[in-house]
């Protein structure tokens, strides 16, 4: 196009012109020619109609002329002058040639003064010219080897720049600048675009979505689309040319690089309306694309903030076409959500980032949406939920409880809906609020606020309505009603010093408690409730009546029921088993161990026993409390373990604290007060708590399959486990228990259940505290090198949080170790 | 707490003598004492036997007993006018009218109630011959206003849907002087008491005292000043001004939780409360003042209640209790 327009004969003037400047140069001659040469090409040049009228043989002698130009010294240049050329000459041509002058090593120019010429070319908006230029030549098919080798230099000219300065490169080629600036000239060819589209010429985009998918792909997103993405925002408002043109900028990206790009955009588009304008209907015309939105982003990332998913859903929500995509997206969301394998092996980051997806894609169904796949919706919510639950982390089970609630809500419009009990905190909140469908701008849920008002609708108890309704705030009587003769002074008042609280007298024999807590007198509730207040106390204060009946009382306990509403119950009745257990060890954690694994009791039940099993060892090993007396060890439990699913976390607490204090007192030194030495009366026991507990996991009962499912239970078993190979340091069993305890550990290790793997990582650590260092490497080198490599797979590739910090601080002990054994032998 | 007993204050009196045979848990006890020389003077106890009992406090011996509620417990009894016409409420949902005169024993009326809890009904003579009856109705939430002895129903009170009150649990009816406009109050199982406009079925005021169910509430007209008790350690007094508002005058402590009945003398003097910890409670009106802690009863004390003797040192108390006695007491007679 631009050499057809150029008129005849004009390139015969051009041409010797610059052969005599070449030839100028080539003579290195005297300043004055040379600059009266450099002079007539640029006149000749401008009266060819600038560099556009350029026609082949043109472009290739200008290309040797600014070739001999760099290669001059750049003493003998005219200052002023030889920049210009390169200002005024093809932008194509002129980058090529300064660039690889930059590259080259040889003499000629210095590349302060080639890059000084860049700085300008930049600043002069040259850039735009070259993009342009390409833009041009693509619609007439120019060469793509050439433009490939532009591409490259255009996005990579930061790093041309600073190889050659060695990192002093001027401001204008630091990539925090430069890129903003590639972006406004990117802006300023698709507005020249624009103008050619609308005067009816036909122009390609493609090389400009080739510089923005390369620069995006070199990780300079933030620079580039923070310019363009701003700007079409505005441009692409009413204007359908403008969307059009930014749609076919985002479609003509080369599939390698639409990742980038896409990601770009919708992480920095300021909300789904916008992200709709400036990318149309991509995800359903580029594959690519499809799959980086819907599967990529959706299913195998879980970074990006909440804000770019409600961004990238809210778009596929707003057109007919992207609105199937939706539906087939939130499908597989479900699927995932409710796939058990993946309950079990995934991250709860990802499980979280999973559930936000789905309640905002639940956030954008319409009603006859809901209606086309209420059944599906149904049926993930019930598996969903199931294996949500089953989930040993309160964390999940609370993320399937919030979603199946929401599922719950969306498909039944009337009729009861599902609803759970748990406690509100800022997660669930979030999660809640995403499921209300936020304004198509940015909208962060403001979380501050919800809480205040929270917290001032939770303040006052006072009736809400009720016409005439009053707060409970006393009316204070006037003074003048006191001075009335309103007075109760001519009653005399009795003694009633003896009003005292109500105390229901407790039995004072271990026997008479046994008597009312298995009467069935229903009547006596408050001598129930006092006997069941009283019993800890009466164990501790007769060990010796105690003893008589242990097995008898310790069955009692396991099986007594709450009667009555008592406050604590379920702690007054723990705190009497451990008191029972305690008094009498051997005989009762027998019977408490063989229950653990019989028939017909409830996982509660089973789990009561090994809290009381740890309690109680806990006790006995504990130095502390001898030289109290043994009442004040009754009313101070030496450690007060909290019922519920939330005990886990306080034996892990325990374990890492001991592991701390322990892996402290390796590199310090002994810095510990010494505390009183005693017998530790765990030694002689401790094989009965543990062993037995060991022995039969594998044995599936009708009722109750520590392996299957019940591996909640394996769960607290492990954990118990942990805390008894802890406490039995120093005892006489610990080699043996530790030798059993790690091959329990190598059966379960691969346990789907995280909770599990916490355990016995615990039981790790506690083995290695424990057992005396030479026992280990007589006993167990074998089985604790496999172990160390086991661990070094569960620090890298676990999916759960807490299992590799487990597994790193169980590599840092046997470290330790080590470095303790290396001290040792001189 | 306070501490009120002085060093040289009296040690608490005994019981004045204890009437023993009812053979079950005593609910609810009603004095009839008020009649001239001749006229015997009476209590009434009803038991959870359903049998009401019909003591001669001259002889301290049961008169009659009455067995009108098919052994289910009777919880209300009250007289109507005279000793000789009785009304009894028990757990077989009934109200039965007696007529006692000449040594009959018979029921002439009753009312189906169809109420399962167990709120006692409240009675206000509004004309001679003519009562107005308060009750809770068979809807959990009501309470229906009858006149009796017609039967016809006045109106039924039923509040606002959505105010979660709960069952009444307890009812005072009752009017400034004769011939003025009933109003009801109704302590409910929310804890809080609601006054009601009987003639326009409305709420009038409703102020929460309790966080627990009202177990029991007394009121003075003449003061405009009310008394609640519940499940907990609190007594809640409450007063009415004149735009019949309910506000929250003072509460007083107790040692033990649980209130289970509250009556204030006919003069206004003092009150008395029957507690779970088996004790009875004397207070002065005026200030709320302990005056006695009556320590006799080994289970809950059920009901306590003034005699209307019209001579008034001969003036009774007496508590009925789960342990199967009334203890009668005179205490502050004198004043």
């Amino acid at each position: 196009m631009a050499a057809a327009a150029a008129p005849p004969g004009l390139g015969l003037t051009l041409e010797p012109v610059l052969r005599e400047a070449v030839a100028a140069l080539d003579r290195a001659g005297v300043g004055e020619s040379l600059a009266a040469a450099l002079g007539a090409v640029r006149s000749s040049l401008a009266a060819a109609g600038g560099p556009a009228a350029l026609g082949e043989r043109e472009r290739a002698l200008f290309g040797a002329f600014l070739r001999s130009l760099v290669r001059a010294p750049g003493a003998a240049l005219p200052e002023g002058v030889w920049q210009r050329c390169f200002l005024e000459g093809p932008p194509g041509l002129v980058f090529c040639v300064l660039l690889e002058a930059l590259g080259s090593t040889g003499s000629g120019l210095d590349p302060r003064e080639v890059v000084g010429v860049l700085e300008q070319f930049l600043q002069e908006g040259r850039l735009s010219a070259l993009l342009w230029e390409v833009c041009q030549q693509q619609a007439q098919a120019g060469c793509p080897e050439l433009q490939d080798a532009l591409l490259n230099k255009i996005v990579c000219l930061p790093e041309h720049v600073s190889n050659k300065l060695q990192g002093k490169n001027p401001p204008v080629f630091l990539p925090q600048n430069y890129f903003p600036l590639l972006g406004d000239a990117v802006l300023q060819v698709l507005e020249k675009i624009s103008d050619s589209l609308r005067g009816g010429l036909d122009c390609s985009i493609s090389f400009v979505s080739h510089v923005l998918g390369k620069v995006c792909i070199h990780g300079r997103q933030k620079e580039i689309l923070g310019v363009l993405v701003t700007r079409l925002t505005d441009l692409t408002k009413s204007d359908c040319m403008w969307q059009r043109i930014c749609w076919r900028l985002v479609e003509c990206v080369p599939d390698r690089w639409m990742e980038a790009v896409v990601l770009g955009f919708v992480q920095r588009a300021p909300g789904a309306d916008t992200l709709s304008r400036l990318l149309g209907n991509l995800v359903v015309k580029n594959k690519k694309a499809q799959f980086v939105v819907t599967q990529k982003m959706l299913l195998l990332q879980y970074g990006h903030t909440t804000a770019v998913l409600q961004n990238l859903l809210g778009y596929l929500s707003l057109d007919g076409l992207r609105r199937t995509l939706l539906l087939r997206v939130l499908q597989e969301l479900l699927e995932t959500w409710s796939s058990s394998s993946a309950v079990k092996h995934s991250p709860a980051e990802q499980q979280l980032y999973i559930s936000k997806a789905i309640l905002i894609c639940l956030s954008h169904l319409k009603e006859p949406e809901i209606d086309s796949c209420r059944h599906e919706l149904l049926m993930s919510m019930m598996e969903g939920m199931k294996c949500h639950l089953d989930s040993s982390l309160p964390q999940l089970q609370r993320l399937g409880m919030v979603v199946a609630e929401s599922i719950s809500l969306k498909i039944n419009t009337e009729g009861p809906v599902l609803k759970f009990e748990y406690e509100e905190d800022d997660e669930t909140r979030e999660l809640k609020s995403l499921l209300v469908q936020t304004p198509s701008f940015f909208v962060v849920p403001s979380l501050p606020d919800d809480e205040s008002e929270k917290e001032g609708a939770a303040l006052p108890l006072v009736p809400e309505s009720s016409e005439k309704s009053h707060t409970a705030v006393p009316v204070m009587p006037d003074e003048e009603l006191d001075a009335e003769l309103d007075s109760d002074d001519d009653l005399l008042p009795y003694d009633m010093s003896e009003d005292k609280e109500l105390k229901i007298k407790a039995p004072v024999y271990i026997r008479d408690c046994i008597e009312v807590l298995t009467g069935s007198r229903s009547e006596d509730v408050d001598k129930w409730e006092a006997t069941v207040k009283a019993l800890e106390s009466l164990v501790r204060k007769n060990p010796a009546a105690t003893r008589e009946v242990s097995v008898e009382l310790a069955k009692i306990l396991l099986h007594l029921e709450e009667k009555t509403c008592i406050e604590g119950f379920v702690d007054l009745r723990q705190r009497a088993q451990v008191a029972v257990l305690t008094t009498d060890p051997i005989p009762v954690a027998e019977y408490l161990t063989s229950q653990f694994y019989s028939l017909n009791y409830s996982l509660r039940q089973r789990m009561d026993i090994l809290d009381v099993l740890v309690l109680a060892a806990q006790e006995l090993s504990c130095p502390k409390f001898h030289g109290n007396t043994k009442h004040s060890r009754a009313q101070k439990p030496c450690i007060q373990l909290p019922l519920g699913s939330d005990s886990s976390k306080d034996w892990r607490k325990i374990v890492d604290e001991r592991i701390k204090s322990k892996t402290r007192r390796f590199s310090m030194g002994q810095s510990h007060v010494e505390l009183v030495s005693c017998p530790n009366e765990f030694n002689s026991v401790a094989g009965y708590f543990f062993f037995p507990l060991i022995q039969h996991f594998d044995r599936p009962l009708t009722t109750f399959d520590l392996l299957g499912e019940d591996h909640l239970v394996l769960g607290r078993l492990v954990h118990t486990l942990a805390i008894l190979m802890y406490l039995a340091v120093n005892t006489v069993a610990v080699t043996a228990m530790g030798k059993a305890l790690l091959e329990f550990v190598w059966v379960l290790r691969f346990h789907t259940d995280s909770y599990v793997r916490q355990g016995l990582l615990s039981c790790i650590s506690s083995l290695l505290l424990s057992v005396p260092m030479d026992r280990i490497l007589a006993d167990m080198t074998e089985e604790l090198l496999e172990t160390q490599s086991w661990l070094g797979d569960v620090m890298e590739k676990d999916p759960d949080g807490d299992c590799r910090r487990l597994a790193l601080q169980n590599l840092l002990l046997m470290e330790n170790l080590k470095k303790k054994l290396e001290a040792v032998p001189s | 707490m306070e501490k009120f007993s002085a060093p040289m204050a009296l040690p608490p009196p005994d019981p004045q003598f204890v009437l023993r045979g009812t053979s079950a848990a005593v609910h609810t006890l009603h004095f009839s004492c008020g009649g001239p020389e001749p006229d015997i003077p009476l209590l009434f106890s009803g038991s959870e036997n359903g049998f009401i009992h019909v003591w001669n406090l001259k002889t301290h011996r049961v008169d009659s007993a009455l067995d009108g509620h098919g052994r289910k417990s009777v919880y209300c009894v009250e007289t109507m006018g005279g000793k000789d016409r009785l009304l009894s409420q028990g757990r077989d949902q009934r109200i039965c009218l007696w007529d006692l005169a000449e040594g009959r024993t018979s029921v002439t009326d009753s009312v189906f109630t169809e109420h399962v809890g167990f709120c006692r009904c409240s009675l206000l003579k509004v004309a001679q011959g003519r009562w107005l009856m308060a009750m809770a109705a068979r809807s959990l939430e009501e309470v229906q206003i009858l006149e009796l002895p017609s039967k016809t129903s006045v109106c039924t009170l039923k509040p606002e849907v959505g105010a979660k009150l709960g069952m009444p649990m307890c009812l005072k009816l009752w009017q400034l002087n004769c011939g003025s406009q009933p109003v009801l109050l109704a302590g409910y199982e929310d804890g809080s008491v609601v006054l009601w406009n009987v003639s326009m079925g409305k709420v009038l005021s409703k102020l929460i005292c309790h966080q627990e169910p009202v177990m029991s509430l007394d009121f003075d007209s003449e003061k405009a000043k009310g008394i609640s008790g519940s499940s907990e350690k609190v007594l809640s007094i409450w007063s009415l001004n004149e735009q019949q508002n309910l506000q929250v005058y003072k509460t007083h402590e107790l040692v033990n939780a649980g209130v289970s009945d509250i009556t204030i003398r006919p003069d206004k003097k003092i009150l008395a409360t029957g507690g779970w910890d088996h004790r009875i409670r004397i207070f002065g009106w005026k200030k709320l003042k302990p005056l006695a802690v009556l320590d006799y009863h080994t289970a809950t004390v059920h009901c306590v209640s003034f005699s209307d003797h019209s001579i008034p040192r001969e003036r009774l108390l007496a508590a009925g209790s789960k342990d199967q006695r009334i203890s009668v007491w005179s205490i502050y007679a004198e004043t």
